[in-house]
């Protein structure tokens, strides 16, 4: 079982992880959480914008782009 | 409990229902044809789309939901569609069937809506939407075996190719004439002391409302107990003893250890987890589709900027370029009928009315209609490909340095064409605070019909020199006003968002659907429905601001005036030829003598009207910006539209128009000769300058206070809008004007 934690913004693009837990206001965790970043879900890193900022990701078979502030409250153990 | 047996009465409601990005609209033009009718939802800027159920004997009326990820609301469009599947909305009749659209290939995340409704216990159909896809990725998806496992039935489709939407129109008409399914339990496994605590929940919402459930009270009561947003709360809409009731057992599950919030979203992603690897089985190991490739190339640091900025600009010019021959088509068949009613009418105040009033209202309007089409169209187009969210990935960033968002980039570069389309497009912007910071900056993003106040001014008034010997002055004038604008926007949104439009960044999440082919009929229908919006709610309020302008410039008329010059005009006809000077060569000189002659006429008809009294009456707060009260009636008139600036100024100095490129140039000639009282040039480098970096900043234009006032349902904010701007035109001129006087121009 993989022992470090990072937050899902510290993963390069090409890498995956597993989701484990969520570290924001419940208000924010909840959207998040309903589009299937639950605990256990496999997220792939896509790449980052030209700018830097956002982050586009792959899970359950759909795509999605997140700011790097939300990136960073999702913590993750890399695969 | 028994199954309900109701007949539904005619007409029966179906409401379609389903996540954004799945193909809900191309199904739903599929079965209700192109005859939609788009209203909004009483008290809200939210869009209601109904049409009635084409190819069925019965009367069948369609309603579309807009998209929506979950029951528990992220925005007002999806606050609109929990409370129409809750019943919640009066003038909303309840539904008697539902249709969820769900994308083949994003199944697992589709399905998280799909169960929720599902759960609602209404009779429900799943349309299995965009197989196409789903065999492209390499997966085939079981419908037989979904449809058992969900216990609703499914139909596959292609919608977009048309195929499947037969089948789902005849189980529609069939499934309605069918009993209400049982009580559906819940998909995913909750402990027991939550099942308890929704059960008692359940209760009391029962025991409100009336007898015979119209939808499964656990469902609603599962909801409310994981409801966690103070706003747009589905608590806080209920009776206090609901309320405390829901508190209580959110205390009680904490107590017992267990996250209320997120337990229920667990659940149902690990019971859709089983149930997608059962139906969803993998054909081929693709691993890269052709979406991914594109993508590869469309958000690459150099070559995915370059195509968007290469994009953006086609966009940009296609707006100018490809609208300007429509526009002076409309523009002149307007008044060629104008002509023609005027031409039945006899001279006097109503042909007047008519022709200068009614038809060049009617005229204002209807001029921008290939601008919006056109704009509608790319963005239609934008949308329907999937290529608009990667738009926003790419902008994103640099919008985020302001305050705002990557969505709002699109509306304001259209707003450089017309602010009119970039206020309607910004309904794609979901947090209320940025899309109003949006709509409030977007008039400073200078628009085309400021070019040709800014042309004549130009013309007149910088001299056509070169800077450092190579740069003409007058385009780097042209260059300086567009920066000014746009630097100021950016400024005021800033501005805006750090003081009262100031939140808690919005979470920024947007899905990147896969790359689609659109359907032409889809694009065409989108963008004239935009187009009738427009036409109908801006239509009438700028007619009838064209119409009181038209009175302010006419009235109030003089009969000694009218008297005199029908004087001069009958001493002109009656003129004895001198010699040397032949018939025709005399009739020409009679017919230019006339055409000054009433030339003169209206100009001094304007500056005694209403209008050119409001000009001198303003003329103490304009002469600080170096303006007279001739420009006075110009500012005032241009406050229908800008562009009428010129025509009005043609008129106050009384330059004729039978030519208009002739009467252009003339005009700037008449321009620059202008004299002060005190003997100085009226129009200087120093005055020109100012009234054009006013024109940057003013809002002058009915039309947009039109449209403001539909986007944001409220008067208050066109209102505001309209007087920061007037005020910071005012400071900016006076800046301007003072800055350059002091250098010396």
């Amino acid at each position: 079982m993989p022992s470090r934690y990072l937050p899902l913004a510290a993963i390069p693009p090409g890498h995956r992880a597993v989701v484990c837990e969520i570290r924001c206001p419940p208000e924010d965790h909840t959207r998040l959480m309903e589009l299937g970043l639950v605990a256990g879900t496999v997220v792939e890193v896509i790449r980052f914008a030209p700018l830097g900022d956002p982050v586009e990701i792959r899970l359950r078979g759909s795509t999605l782009s997140l700011r790097r502030h939300e990136a960073g409250l999702i913590w993750v153990a890399p695969q | 409990m028994p199954p309900i047996t109701d007949k539904p009465v005619a007409p029966a409601q179906v409401v379609l229902t389903g996540n954004p990005n799945c193909g809900k609209t191309t199904v739903f033009n599929a079965l209700t044809g192109l005859r939609a009718k788009v209203g909004n939802y009483p008290g809200v800027t939210v869009e209601r789309k109904e049409g009635r159920l084409l190819g069925v004997a019965r009367e069948i009326t369609m309603l579309d939901l807009p998209g929506t990820y979950s029951l528990s609301p992220n925005s007002p469009d999806e606050q609109i569609a929990r409370d129409v599947l809750l019943q919640r909305i009066a003038k909303v009749p309840a539904p008697d069937l539902v249709v969820i659209v769900v994308d083949a290939s994003n199944l697992h995340r589709n399905l998280y809506f799909a169960t929720q409704v599902i759960e609602l216990g209404y009779r429900t159909i799943l349309a299995l939407n965009m197989v196409d896809v789903a065999t492209q990725n390499g997966k085939a998806v079981n419908p037989r075996l979904l449809s058992e496992l969900l216990e609703v039935p499914v139909i596959p489709l292609v919608a977009s190719q048309g195929s499947g939407i037969a089948e789902l129109r005849l189980e529609i008409v069939r499934f309605l004439d069918a009993p209400r399914p049982a009580h559906p339990g819940f998909f995913g496994d909750l402990p027991p002391v939550y099942l308890r605590e929704i059960a008692s929940l359940a209760e009391l919402l029962g025991g409100q409302a009336a007898p015979g459930a119209p939808f499964n009270r656990h469902a609603e009561a599962l909801l409310l107990l994981g409801d966690s947003r103070p706003v747009k709360s589905l608590v806080l809409a209920q009776p206090a003893p609901i309320q405390d009731q829901a508190r209580a057992a959110r205390r009680r599950l904490e107590e017992a250890g267990l996250d209320w919030g997120t337990k229920p979203i667990e659940a149902r992603y690990a019971c859709i987890a089983a149930l997608c690897d059962a139906v969803i089985t993998e054909m081929a190991d693709v691993r890269e589709t052709l979406s991914d490739r594109l993508d590869r190339v469309l958000t690459h640091k150099i070559w995915g900027v370059l195509i968007f900025l290469g994009l953006m600009t086609l966009m940009f010019n296609s707006i100018f370029i490809l609208a300007k021959l429509p526009m002076e088509a409309l523009d002149a068949g307007v008044n060629w009928l104008g002509q023609q009613v005027g031409r039945m009418v006899p001279p006097g105040d109503l042909h007047s009315l008519l022709e200068q009033g009614v038809f060049a209202g009617v005229g204002a309007v209807v001029v921008f209609l290939p601008q919006i089409c056109i704009l509608f169209l790319f963005i239609g187009l934008l949308e329907d490909t999937g290529y608009m969210s990667r738009a926003a990935f790419i902008m994103d960033r640099f919008m985020s340095k302001v305050g705002l968002q990557g969505k709002c980039f699109i509306p304001l570069l259209s707003s450089y064409a017309c602010a009119i389309p970039g206020i309607m497009a910004t309904r794609t912007i979901e947090n209320f605070r940025d899309r109003l910071a949006t709509i409030l900056i977007a008039p400073l993003m200078s628009c085309s019909a400021r070019l040709p106040v800014y042309t004549l001014l130009i013309a007149a008034c910088i001299p056509d020199r070169q800077l450092a010997g190579w740069i003409p002055l007058q385009s780097l004038t042209m260059l300086g006003l567009y920066l000014l604008g746009t630097g100021a926007a950016l400024l005021v949104a800033w501005l805006f968002k750090s003081t009262f439009l100031k939140g808690p960044p919005p979470l920024l999440i947007m899905e990147l659907p896969p790359y689609k082919r659109p359907t032409l009929q889809g694009v065409l229908l989108h963008m004239w429905q935009r187009a009738r919006m427009f036409l109908h709610s801006a239509g009438t309020l700028i007619l009838c601001l064209n119409i009181v302008l038209w009175f302010l410039a006419t009235y109030p008329h003089s009969a000694e005036r009218e008297q005199h010059f029908a004087q001069l005009r009958q001493a002109v006809g009656s003129g004895v030829a001198p010699a040397g000077v032949g018939q025709a060569a005399l009739a020409a000189r009679v017919e230019r003598e006339i055409a000054e002659l009433n030339a003169q006429e209206a100009a001094e008809r304007l500056q005694t009207s209403f209008a050119g009294r409001m000009g001198r009456f303003i003329e103490p707060v304009l002469a600080p910006l170096g303006f007279d009260w001739k420009i006075g009636i110009g500012i005032i008139a241009s406050f229908a539209a800008r562009e009428v600036f010129v025509s009005t100024m043609s008129t106050v100095y009384s330059v004729g128009n039978a030519d208009p490129s002739a009467s252009n140039r003339s005009l700037v000639q008449t321009l620059r000769e202008q004299i002060r009282p005190d003997g100085g040039r009226l129009y200087t480098p120093a005055s020109g300058l100012s009234l054009m970096v006013f024109y940057v900043f003013a809002l002058q234009c009915a039309s947009t206070v039109a449209i403001v006032r539909r986007e944001t349902n409220s008067w208050k904010w066109p209102v505001f809008q309209w007087c920061y701007l007037a005020v910071v035109a005012w400071i900016m001129a006076f800046a301007t004007y003072r800055l350059l006087l002091y250098l010396g121009f």
